[in-house]
């Protein structure tokens, strides 16, 4: 069955034969305008992230009741653990049950990045083993594929939303349930790729001088697939900080008490005509984070993998 | 050609088998009794007893499959315990406003994003090109639901020219019908935009580069006609299968969509379904989106056939 799946690549060009980065790749994407700007704002992501606590912040998870749906810019007082008033600025204003927005959004951050990354990993991870297991053991290859199509003919939104609702939702869970529709799409591109690469000379060549199977991988098939995986991994970075922010806003996702842009988004819904500042806020730091990682994907794409590059 | 036709359609059946069996497994794989899950929270212990007896639950799993698939085969996709029906007569219930809005956005988005696709590809490299990469970069980026709330926020609260949110039946009359529907169509079909037009113009820009076209020029046919009758009509097979994958894309959509417009159609039932953790309706829910998606895909592909007559199978 070659259909939805088959042509998703076709028409993506998701893709790519294989194709090993010209030499000299890595130097033509960091010269790259778009893999400059990409990564040039998801370092300054990171660097929010990881400075959350010295940015000005209080705990995302306090509240204060006599602080409740201030609008941005407003002081007001805010209670620590410890029972203590604080004389706090609310620069993108407060919740309705009185946390700090500017807060939690920049908290928030953290969530979605490693959210993006771990979700990425996690599926490149296994469809690797997949793709490499499908090109390389022939009656393996039908069913894992058929199972594969069978996945990707499901929404993978629906998926996720599916698995949260079982597993209940925690970061781990979240993780898993976003990561696990994109595993066909990397299974297919490994596949893809063992398949044209096995029947190239020096891979014949290893084979015939008794090679192992397992260095056969690693020196010559795998090499082949770092370029490619790199560009697909960006995007399914980008998707899964989507689709967990999604989930959040849905209600179906994180916690609502852990600070993520979807739950301050969802925190936000019941009062969107009077304080539309806890919808947009998280939303122009989520729409921003996303649109960096796929312009750096695209950046990639374009330098690293050229023929793909040509297709779209 | 008959016969790729009938192969076609047998190849889509190991396919929703695979969709079955994942679904089915679903249950499974949650922890806890699957007839306690299935009843809900508040079920007796005599309703649990029903269901583990209906549907074979103290025999092997395989056996338990096939009384599922038969029952799913049947049209009987159990009842929700939530909402007190039948899944089967609850999709039918909520399919005219999902179908009416993915119709609508549909037809929006093509209508949009061909013309785009082909003017960018004209015009190849120039100004409006790159403004339309950039856009649809952009479309990718930004969360259906937070584009959905900018636009409420513009169009409905501050100008006021349409409803905030909700559903009117096209039988409650055309017009409401039409203005309930219009922001969430815009809404969802912004993503679909960026994906069709992105296919567009890399497929029109191959069909540009063939000798049919210098030859369609060189006899002096009119710019558009080039561009509609020689190059579009050429690169059509990528659009229509683009389009068909896409329907994954609108499906996930439609779930976030009709929450933020409180449009009760099968994208609000699923959420509120997960919510309730109502597992014969998420399943009945899952399945139906997929057939639909497999199946779209299936006329996709058949739609071949008419859309490039070069390929005979």
């Amino acid at each position: 069955m070659d259909a939805p799946g088959a042509k998703q690549y076709e028409a993506l060009s998701i893709e790519a034969a294989a194709t090993q980065a010209p030499p000299g790749a890595l130097r033509r994407a960091a010269a790259n305008g778009s893999v400059r700007i990409g990564a040039g704002a998801l370092g300054v992501l990171v660097l929010i992230a990881l400075a959350a606590p010295w940015l000005g912040t209080v705990d995302p998870t306090l509240f204060d009741a006599a602080s409740r749906d201030l609008l941005p810019g407003r002081s007001g007082e805010i209670t620590t653990l410890d029972g203590e008033k604080l004389r706090h600025t609310f620069w993108m204003g407060s919740d309705s049950l009185g946390r700090d927005v500017y807060s939690r959004v920049i908290y928030g951050t953290r969530v979605s990045l490693v959210v993006g990354i771990l979700c990425a990993l996690l599926a490149l991870a296994i469809g690797i083993v997949c793709g490499l297991a499908s090109g390389t053991l022939r009656w393996l290859d039908g069913i894992l594929m058929r199972f594969m199509d069978g996945l990707m003919a499901i929404p993978a939104i629906l998926i996720a939303i599916a698995l949260v609702a079982m597993w209940r939702g925690s970061l781990a869970t979240v993780i898993v349930a976003i990561a696990i529709p994109e595993i066909p799409r990397v299974t297919r591109l490994v596949r893809s790729i063992v398949l044209s690469v096995r029947e190239e000379p020096y891979v014949e060549a290893a084979i015939s001088l008794g090679t192992p199977i397992w260095k056969i991988m690693f020196r010559h098939i795998l090499p082949n697939c770092i370029a490619p995986l790199i560009v697909q991994g960006t995007f399914i970075c980008a998707f899964s900080i989507l689709v967990e922010a999604i989930l959040s806003f849905l209600g179906v996702g994180l916690p609502p008490d852990i600070p993520t842009w979807g739950n301050v988004m969802a925190e936000g819904r019941q009062q969107f005509n009077d304080f539309p500042h806890n919808i947009f806020f998280p939303g122009v730091f989520l729409a921003a984070t996303v649109l960096a990682v796929n312009v750096l994907g695209d950046g990639l794409r374009d330098t690293l993998d050229p023929k793909m590059a040509k297709r779209v | 050609m008959l016969g790729f036709v009938a192969r076609r359609i047998l190849a889509t059946v190991p396919v929703l088998l695979i969709v079955a069996v994942l679904v089915f497994l679903m249950l499974r794989l949650t922890p806890g009794d699957p007839a306690a899950i299935l009843a809900g929270d508040a079920a007796s212990t005599e309703q649990i007893a029903r269901i583990r007896a209906n549907l074979g639950l103290d025999r092997p799993i395989v056996v338990q499959f096939g009384i599922w698939i038969g029952n799913v085969l049947g049209g009987d996709l159990g009842e929700s315990f939530y909402y007190k029906t039948k899944v089967a007569t609850l999709i039918g219930q909520r399919l005219e406003p999902t179908l009416a809005l993915a119709t609508f956005t549909i037809l929006i988005a093509v209508l949009v994003a061909v013309p785009l696709g082909v003017l960018a590809a004209w015009r190849f490299g120039g100004w409006f090109d790159r403004a339309l990469m950039g856009f649809s970069v952009l479309g990718f980026s930004v969360p259906v639901f937070v584009l959905a709330y900018i636009l409420i926020y513009l169009v409905s609260l501050k100008a006021g020219l349409l409803p905030v949110q909700g559903y009117r039946r096209i039988a409650d009359g055309l017009w409401p019908f039409l203005t309930h529907l219009v922001l969430p169509a815009v809404t969802l079909s912004v993503i679909y935009i960026a994906l069709i037009a992105r296919v567009t113009r890399a497929s029109v820009l191959e069909a540009l580069g063939e000798d049919y076209i210098r030859t369609a020029r060189a006899k002096g046919l009119p710019e558009v006609r080039v561009l509609v009758r020689h190059a579009l009509a050429n690169a059509a097979v990528p659009i229509v299968t683009v389009i068909g994958i896409g329907i994954a894309l609108l499906i996930g959509g439609v779930v976030v969509t009709e929450s933020v417009y409180a449009i009760p159609g099968l994208g609000r039932l699923t959420v509120d379904a997960v919510l309730a953790r109502d597992f014969p309706t998420i399943q009945g829910v899952i399945l139906f989106f997929s057939f639909v998606y497999v199946l779209i895909n299936l006329l996709v592909d058949l739609s071949y056939l008419v859309f490039d007559p070069r390929i005979r199978y």
